[in-house]
């Protein structure tokens, strides 16, 4: 009756992707803000996995290996990059990041 | 009908799951909630034949990224409320309503298109399974050049996150 199509997946990274913006937006909490990043990269991910199915072609799924790994070198140096804050500040809100100097 | 069930279940739990990373109110909530997003998200790869991604999404991703998360989590403490007034005037209800736009307008182009997008292409018949023998093959042919940059921005994040974490002035002190 229904066939799962690739518009599905697509809505489904859509929804996905709003999600992760609608909590980067409204939360404070720099490791929330850094998982609602993750949520829209893996939503870029899902859609690049559908095209590569759609289309065919395997190019799409090695696209998702090099979001994968900017992600995590993201990761990393963001929450270095936390921790480190955190230590002078004992806070990870960001809004009481509101200097550029250390 | 397989089909079906395959695809409903996985994006129920992704959907819920990202739900949970945005409202709970605890730090290793939202981090469980981001695992049950992307083990989903793998069975997804799964049923659209990405199979090394899916396991590659388990190990890196579910394994080594959300470990990262929860030690930080310890590190900074789970306890700590988090500020509920805001710096920005109305900022969550401005957020919401910009939202709310864009989803409607999302739900109004899909609707009015009877959930037919045009894709330009039609979808093949054959279908590409994403082994370890075919990603391996196209990946250090084709994308050889990004390849390398991408083992450079490794280096150049690890060394950086050796450099930020390091504490200079807390080891002056304690010896």
């Amino acid at each position: 009756m229904f066939e799962v199509t690739t518009d599905w997946y697509l809505t489904l990274s859509a929804i996905l992707f709003s999600i992760g913006f609608f909590g980067m937006m409204i939360r404070k909490n720099a490791l929330i803000m850094f998982m609602c990043i993750e949520l829209m990269l893996n939503a870029v991910n899902l859609t690049f996995i559908s095209a590569s199915k759609h289309f065919g072609q395997i190019d799409g799924q090695i696209a998702v290996f090099f979001v994968l790994v900017v992600a995590a070198a993201e990761v990393v140096v963001g929450l270095a990059i936390i921790v480190s804050i955190f230590r002078k500040q004992s806070s990870a809100s960001v809004d009481v990041l509101n200097v550029s100097r250390g | 009908m397989v089909d079906l069930i395959l695809f409903f279940i996985p994006s129920a739990l992704i959907i819920i799951g990202a739900l949970i990373v945005v409202f709970a109110k605890n730090p290793v909530h939202n981090a469980m909630g981001l695992v049950m997003t992307l083990v989903s998200i793998a069975i997804i790869y799964i049923t659209l034949n990405a199979t090394f991604v899916a396991m590659v999404q388990m190990l890196v991703y579910a394994g080594a990224v959300m470990t990262l998360f929860l030690f930080v989590i310890m590190m900074i403490g789970v306890d700590k409320k988090e500020q509920s007034s805001e710096s920005i005037k109305g900022q969550t209800f401005l957020v919401s309503g910009v939202f709310l736009i864009l989803i409607s307008i999302l739900g109004y182009v899909a609707i009015s298109s009877e959930f037919k997008w045009d894709l330009w292409f039609e979808a093949v018949e054959f279908a590409v399974e994403g082994t370890p023998q075919l990603i391996a093959g196209t990946l250090f042919t084709a994308w050889i050049f990004p390849f390398e940059i991408i083992s450079i921005l490794l280096i150049v994040a690890t060394a950086a996150a050796i450099a930020l974490a390091y504490d200079s002035k807390r080891k002056k002190n304690d010896v």
